[in-house]
Order: structure tokens, then sequence, then C-alpha cells
């Protein structure tokens, strides 16, 4: 069997974080290079600070200054950092307890080799030069029992961005991938379920009703029939096509279910449920395994299909 | 099975941003009340079940661990229920079963959304290489399923105005309500924006920071009860060959066997308020109808008849509903509470006169999750 097509997938968005008053008064205080815990019910100092007590779940309140020294209580070797890890040269993810804190804070140590990391050595923070309210406001804890530098003024922060960015390999399916072959020549390669006999487009590795393999493949022709739509006025985040528009559910003939594509070349009011429509193929050196290779419909000017061809599509 | 009571609820002040608080924050902002409303205090708590809607939203993959201080779940049972937009309605289910189940005395439901600090359009639609992307949120989605109901049912076009003016009216009555239009009117949505054609802009819900919760337990605390006389919760795929887009069978499967255990025969004569999920005016009569208040493509007569106004025969969503407030994974949550506080005749000014039986439901996906439940005054 050939190996599936495959393509990176690259999702990623900037987070935003309302802190709230708890963690807020930390990374606030993180800009002004303080390290700040909470007391909690059974007197114990967490640190970074919880909003609600573990023991209580009562609003905790009772602010605590700690020191920026503390003491490892465990840590493991990092020889090879990953993007977005804290340092980029072989560091220590340790559990730190800072001086005056109950509770440790996991964060890195810039130790240079694991001969110099052991539980119960002493560490102390060393601050990030451009500091924004952020765990990261720590570059990392570095091997030395001497005061981190002293407090500075800053503006209080409130909110915290986060960005997440995660890479993907997108595999086809086995059943996917002679349908994505079949696009790159042009060809719209369906499959039929033995059991109910309905034809998928695109084709599932299963039959949603039946659970059973849908291993009949059919060839459909480029002509089909707008089951419904809507008009889409609204631009949003990532369109590509500029607003208004139509995205139309088109049920090839000789298909039993609709998708979802594009419909160009007939205004907006005069698309109608029912129209007939033929794909618009984008150039041949532009195709791909993909159904982007239809670029869009249009209206095929033949007459509209009767009601009852298509309700039970809708 | 043994009964089991909704004996406290309670909400947050819905907005566009609440920026002032944390999503621990908004959690306890809601339960505070509830358990106020309940009369109880923590050690009263057996168990907690947390409901979110998809990870993507904010990013967050296990909020049931990091909230956990904040929902007083340390040293208890703690249950994530996940079923998209109806994820509200699911998590007072869950809950429900383990009081009625007889596992727990006492539980706390809780269910959240922070939509300012999310990506609803990220989560709804990451772009998948080999297809084509011309979805446009979940107004694009369910638009085209909107239409097909109208040719369907041959509704007449100013039904869903009706729907919206009268939801975004009743929100002007509910003091948590993110949306208080006392002067919307018919006309006024009509005139607004087309946005995803047969969606109109006053035709949507808002995008909220929210959260709800509600104490269920097997007896009467120190206030009013509403006791929970069914619930149900069906599935179905997002799309398979001849799936009923409009009138979901999955819904319809969930509202029978709600009714049957309820024994109730005739929905609309013996419901006397229902909270139903309706993000876009339009599916105010298509659920009537999957819920079995009408017959198939009649539901729309009676919005039209305003038989769901507030002292109308079935008022629905008189706190104003999803298209006042849309903090997603709690607004199904915010359904089945306001049908408890409208049997508690805790609902203040938008409080239906007499009701002793009243209907909760959510939907979420691409209509494909449902979750539904009945309550009612007298304990079973
Ligand atoms: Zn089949």
């Amino acid at each position: 069997m050939t190996k599936p097509l495959s393509a990176p997938l690259d999702v990623g968005f900037d987070y935003t974080r309302s802190t709230g008053p708890t963690l807020g008064r930390f990374l606030s205080d993180l800009r002004r290079r303080k390290v700040t815990g909470i007391r909690g019910s059974d007197g114990r100092v967490h640190v970074p600070p919880l909003e609600y007590d573990p023991v209580t779940a009562e609003r905790l309140t009772e602010f605590v200054d700690v020191a920026s020294t503390g003491v490892v209580r465990g840590w493991s070797w990092i020889p090879e950092p990953l993007e977005a890890q804290p340092l980029d040269r072989p560091f220590a993810w340790a559990l730190i307890q800072l001086d005056g804190a109950d509770t440790s804070l996991l964060h890195a140590v810039d130790a240079g080799s694991p001969d110099r990391m052991s539980t119960g050595a002493r560490v102390r923070v060393r601050w990030r030069a451009d500091r924004v309210g952020a765990i990261t406001d720590i570059e990392c804890f570095e091997l030395s029992d001497e005061p981190s530098d002293e407090p500075v003024e800053a503006d209080d922060v409130t909110m915290v961005t986060t960005p997440v960015h995660l890479h993907y390999t997108h595999s086809a399916s086995p059943t996917e991938d002679p349908f994505l072959r079949g696009l790159m020549d042009g060809r719209l390669i369906a499959q039929r379920c033995p059991a109910c006999e309905k034809v998928y487009f695109p084709p599932r590795p299963a039959c949603p009703t039946d659970g059973v393999p849908t291993t009949d493949q059919i060839e459909l022709s480029d002509r089909g029939t707008i089951t419904t739509f809507c008009v889409v006025n609204v631009p949003f985040l990532g369109q590509r096509i500029p607003p208004p528009y139509v995205s139309a559910y088109v049920l090839l003939d000789g298909a039993d279910i609709p998708f979802l594509h594009l419909l160009l070349g007939v205004a907006p009011e005069d698309v109608r449920m029912g129209m007939r429509v033929e794909a618009v193929w984008k150039p041949r050196e532009e195709w791909g395994p993909t159904m982007q290779n239809i670029d869009h419909f249009r209206p095929s000017g033949e007459p509209d299909a009767p009601f009852d061809s298509y309700s039970q599509h809708l | 099975m043994r009964p089991a009571a909704v004996v406290g609820t309670g909400q947050t002040h819905h907005a566009a941003k609440r920026l002032d608080v944390s999503m621990a924050g908004l959690c306890r902002e809601a339960i505070d009340r509830a358990m106020a409303d309940a009369g109880v205090d923590w050690p009263d708590i057996d168990a907690v079940v947390l409901g979110k809607a998809p990870d993507l939203f904010e990013g967050v993959m296990m909020p049931e661990l990091f909230l956990s201080d904040a929902l007083g779940a340390v040293g208890k049972p703690l249950l994530r229920v996940h079923t998209a937009g109806s994820v509200g309605g699911s998590t007072g289910n869950v809950a429900a079963s383990l009081v009625q189940s007889g596992v727990h005395d006492r539980v706390l439901a809780v269910a959240f959304e922070k939509q300012s600090e999310s990506n609803a359009m990220w989560a709804l639609s990451v772009p998948t290489p080999f297809t084509m992307p011309v979805h446009a949120g979940a107004g694009g989605y369910f638009a085209p399923h909107v239409r097909a109901y109208i040719r369907r049912a041959g509704a007449p076009e100013h039904v869903g105005a009706m729907v919206a003016a009268k939801d975004r009216r009743n929100g002007a009555l509910n003091p948590y309500a993110h949306l208080k239009q006392p002067d919307i009117t018919v006309e006024s949505v009509r005139a607004s924006t087309m946005l995803w054609d047969p969606i109109r802009y006053d035709e949507t819900c808002p995008s909220s920071d929210g959260a709800c919760a509600v104490v269920i337990s097997a007896a009467e605390t120190s206030g009013p009860a509403a006791w929970i006389r069914a619930t149900a919760m069906r599935t179905e795929p997002t799309t398979f060959a001849g799936r009923d887009q409009v009138n979901p069978q999955a819904g319809r499967d969930a509202a029978r066997a709600l009714w049957k255990q309820a024994g109730i025969t005739d929905p609309l004569s013996e419901v006397d308020a229902a909270e139903i999920y309706v993000p876009f005016s339009w599916f105010e009569p298509m659920w009537l109808e999957n819920l079995g208040f009408t017959d198939t493509g009649q539901g729309w007569k009676l919005t039209e008849a305003g038989e769901t106004e507030i002292g109308g025969r079935l008022p629905v969503n008189p706190s104003g509903g999803v298209l006042s407030s849309n903090p997603i994974g709690a607004s199904g949550l915010l359904r089945f509470a306001e049908a408890a506080m409208q049997v508690m005749g805790t609902a203040g000014e938008h409080q239906v006169d007499g009701v002793r039986t009243a209907l909760g439901h959510a939907y979420g996906g691409g209509s494909q999750f449902f979750a539904m439940w009945v309550v009612g005054s007298e304990r079973p």
C-alpha cells in the first residue's frame, strides 16, 4: 500500500488571560523583581499564590513576600531543549522552594551540567532585563546563595498573553487517499456503502449509518444541485473571498450527501434552492490533491431540480 | 431511581468581557450565589461536575485540573463533561444522575466560558489540508439549515425577527443578561444587517463571558426546590446521508424519552415555561417542532401567534435565552437553571406566573448533541 498523502498543519493563536486579583499581584510583583506568595488557611505560604484555598476553598487574601533565593527540592536534566522552553541550552527543570515559602515552584536552572545539580542545592532568581509581568520574567534560576537584584518600580499587570502553537502532520485516511489522487487528475471519486447503497462524496472509511467499510468506488460527474445555501455578508479572520459570496451545499448527481463549496457567477439574490450547477476547475497546472482544484461552482443553465429530488438531503 | 432536586442556582453578570476576574473567579461568582441560594456550605457538597465547551475556545485542555481549588473539589470526586455547546445541559444531567442513582447526596454542577479570551473561529474551523475552506463560523454553518427550515415549513420571513425581539425584551427583565434591549422591535431587527443570509445581526447570539452553577440534592434544603422529573440526552453524527439537519433524529428521540419519563403526554398543555437553546432566532420554531410542542412545520405558528411570549400559552426563554447571553459552555446550564428558577419562583422580573412544570434544553455541535430536563414543583 502506498503511504497516504500528508501535509503540514500549523495552527496558532495568542490567547489572552485576565489574571484576576491574585495572579495579577504575583505577576505585577515579578515585573518589580519581587516574588509574592499567599498564606493558606493552614498557615502554609503558597508560591505561586493560589486564588482559593486548597483546604477550605475560601478566597485567600494574605499576600506574603518571599525571597528570590531558595533550595532545589527535586530536578530533571533536559539535555536537548524543545521549542519554547526557557533556555536554548541544556538545563534542569527543578522544583524550587523559595526561602519563606512552603511549596515549590517549577522553573529552569541554568546549571551548565547535570554534575553541578543536586537536590538541596541553593539557587537564586536570574531576572530578565525586559520584564512584562509573566512567569518568564524569571529568566531562570542560577546556582548561587547570593541575593538577586533589588526590586524596582513597575506598573500593575491585569492581562497576560499566552501564544499557543501546534504543529501537526495531517495525513489523509486510506479511503481519502484515492479520492485526493483522483482530484489530481480532475476526477471525482466517491464510494458506495455495500449495505445501504448510499454514495458518499467525499468518501468515508465507513458508512456512518451501517458501520461497514465503503468498498465500492464510483466516479461522479461535476454537475449537481444546490440543496441549501447561505449568503456570507460578514468578514471574518482568514476569509479568502471578499463578501458577499454564497456558501452552498452541492449535491453531485449520483451522490447521497451534499458538501459545502463556493457558488459564483450569479448574483447572491438570484441563487435558489434546487439550482443546477457545474464545477469551474482551476487551470490544470494548479491542480493538487485538494477540493480546491474546483475553484467554484456556477449555474449550469439547466432548469431547477424539483424540491422532492433533494428534500431528503436537507 | 430516587428523587433529586435543584435546591440552589447562581449565575454571573454576563458581559462581552469580564476582565475583572480570572476564570476561577468567574466560576466562583456563580458558585457562591448558588451555594448561598441553596443555603449550603462546602462540607455539604459531595462531588463537583464541571462543563466547558471545546478546548480550543480558551486553549485550556484541562480546566478541571487548574480549577480544582476554586471549585472546592479538593478531596472530592470531580468530573468534567464535554459535549460542545450542549455541555451545560449535559453537566446538569450528569450531576442529576449522580444524586438520582444514590452515589452522592448533594452535587455541585458548574459550567463556564470566557469567550473574550478565546478564539471561537479557530475552535470551530481549523483549516485542515485538502479541504475547501468556505466556512464562516457558527452562523455560516447554521444559516443554510435555517433556510431549509423556512422553505420546508413555508414560514413567513418575519417570524425570526419576532423571536429575536421577544428574547431581547425578556433579557431586559433579567439582571444577569448580557444584552438588555427593552426598546427592540420586530422592525428594528428586520432593519439590522444581514450577516449570513437568512440570519440577521439582531437574530444572532452575543459572545459572552459568564458562568452558571446549580446545587442538586436528594433532599430539600432551606429554600424552595425544583424536582427533576426527567432527564434525557441523545447524540448523532454531524453528517450522514439522509440526515435531517432541520429536525434531527437525536433531538426527537431525546424529547420522546423525556416526555415519557416525566409522564407528559401533551407537552404544550402540560409545560408552563421552556428555556430552549436558541442561538439564532429561527431555532425557536425549529426546536418547538423537534421537541414535540407542535407538529412538524407548525412551530412558527405558535411563535407568530405570540404564544411564546411571557403570558402566552408556552413562554419560551423568559430569561432572554441564548440570544441575550451566550457564554457557550454555560449556556446550556443557564437554560436548565432558569427552568428551575421558574419552578422555584425565584426568577424575579422575568418570572412567569404559576409555573409548576418547566423544560430546560440544550444542543451542541452541528445539532448533534441534545440534553434536556423537566423540573417540577412537586416531589415525584
Ligand atoms: Zn450504509
